[in-house]
């Protein structure tokens, strides 16, 4: 049977991991590459790259860490972060990504999705929903890392990015980010029953019991998490053993 | 030892290159990608990538000038091994039914159609899975292991005996296949770690 993914999350900024720069742990110097190749041993089951570089003169950068990881991790790697075109998607996947996340993009253009989904095949292009609680059971998306609005209602905008060809919704609770207190399990226990396509979740998480409510009462198909792994507070095999344990099927 | 790697603009082209190449390292093999027909003439073996949909792949398969052709005699007629990669594996089949209808290479008998999904079988079939080989291979030494997929259509064999490897996914997936000199794997070895590393160099040190 398929087993659950475990996704370690790098934040990007001009080439160097972000999160974890504060802190004095400096086995975590904030080379992206190394920190992919850390994951890699401890047997992530895929890595995510999300580029939060302001300037777009700078992507380039970008293009080089995605290229040295692909060169050193053979192992399924998903960037995102300002991909705005069918271009941008191709130099990506040149460069060794295999999926591409689409945030702000998608809500501009939603035509993006199909036309990218067409030329690159469905199973390429993930889509990302930054997601805010409104009311109870009402939910509404993001863009811009968060900063605007958009009122669209987030369950019917993750059915239409299904529709027009997504292969996968990247879901971050913003209530939820960097609280540690858990996904919005309501929120991808929704999305998750309302699609056929994989649900990753993000945004939250503080603890291996969040990881395993994330799937067990989130219903998401992949758990996504930054902080706990890049903090060294677990590692990717620690956590895989206790998801085990508690009956999730993991690839150990 | 010389293995073209098939440059026909597939997402994956520089992953398996890289894999190929470590895979390969300790053989002195030599890793060529190419987009020319006639570097094929002097190699050993034969990669074929694929990332995209069927019809994107084959199209620019075609725009190679000679490709196919050049392909059909070498792998058919010369019988020189040959590794598809994902959609470089569902190429090899009659037709592929991604997005309409389209003629594939025909190597292998078959065609290739969607995963049916569901709220509860999401499609993409995407991440690891226990892949079962069912029947025996040089290129396989292990009858269990887990690899990479991440694709939305399933390879159906015509002839039962091309498929060397399935794997579960509420149904039964097509994992490899394999006829004569001719493999193909629906998951990404280039994409499988230690696991995937393994089966590339497996395939560079098969003699057919």
């Amino acid at each position: 049977m398929l087993k659950i993914r475990i996704i370690p999350c790098l934040d990007v900024k001009n080439g160097k991991v972000v999160k974890g720069t504060k802190f004095v742990n400096l086995k975590y110097a904030g080379d992206p590459v190394k920190q992919a190749q850390i994951y890699d041993k401890q047997g992530a089951d895929e890595l995510c790259f999300l580029d939060i570089t302001a300037s777009s003169d700078k992507r380039n950068i970008l293009y080089n860490v995605v290229k040295k990881t692909a060169q050193k991790c053979f192992m399924p790697l998903t960037v995102g972060g300002g991909v705005r075109s069918i271009q941008d998607i191709r130099k990506l996947l040149l460069c060794g990504a295999d999926k591409v996340s689409i945030n702000t993009a998608a809500i501009k253009n939603p035509e993006l999705i199909k036309k990218s989904s067409n030329k690159f095949g469905n199973q390429c292009i993930v889509v990302a929903i930054d997601a805010k609680q409104i009311k109870k059971n009402k939910w509404q998306i993001y863009t811009h890392g968060g900063r605007k609005k958009t009122g669209i209602d987030a369950i019917e905008w993750a059915k239409k990015m299904e529709n027009l060809g997504a292969g996968e919704i990247l879901l971050t609770s913003m209530d939820k980010d960097g609280t540690k207190s858990g996904f919005d399990l309501e929120l991808t226990k929704k999305i998750s029953k309302s699609i056929s396509i994989p649900v990753v979740a993000s945004g939250g998480v503080g603890n291996i019991q969040h990881l395993i409510d994330g799937i067990k009462i989130g219903k998401a198909s992949a758990v996504l998490a930054a902080s706990i792994f890049h903090y060294g507070k677990y590692t990717v095999g620690q956590v895989k053993n206790k998801m085990k344990q508690k009956g999730i099927l993991v690839r150990i | 030892m010389k293995i073209a790697l098939i440059d026909y603009g597939s997402g994956n082209l520089q992953s398996a290159y890289k894999a190929l190449e470590l895979a390969g390292s300790y053989k002195k093999s030599k890793i060529f990608l190419t987009s020319k027909s006639k570097d094929l003439l002097k190699i050993d073996k034969i990669v074929l990538p694929g990332v995209g949909t069927f019809a994107d792949c084959m199209k620019g398969l075609k725009s190679l000038p000679g490709m196919i052709d050049t392909l059909n005699e070498i792998v058919l007629q010369k019988k020189k091994p040959f590794l598809g990669i994902c959609v470089g594996m569902q190429l090899l089949a009659s037709e592929g039914k991604e997005k309409g209808n389209h003629k594939g290479l025909g190597w292998i008998a078959g065609k290739v159609i969607k995963i049916k999904k569901n709220k509860k079988k999401k499609v993409p079939h995407m991440g690891w899975n226990t892949v079962k080989v069912i029947s025996k291979h040089p290129i396989l030494k292990k009858k269990k292991f887990e690899s990479y997929f991440v694709h939305s259509y399933n390879f159906i064999c015509r002839d039962k005996k091309n498929i060397l490897a399935t794997c579960d996914y509420q149904q039964n997936i097509t994992a490899i296949i394999g006829k004569e000199n001719i493999i193909g794997t629906q998951f990404h070895p280039e994409k499988s770690q230690k696991v995937g590393l393994e089966i590339l160099k497996n395939f560079i040190c098969w003699t057919y």
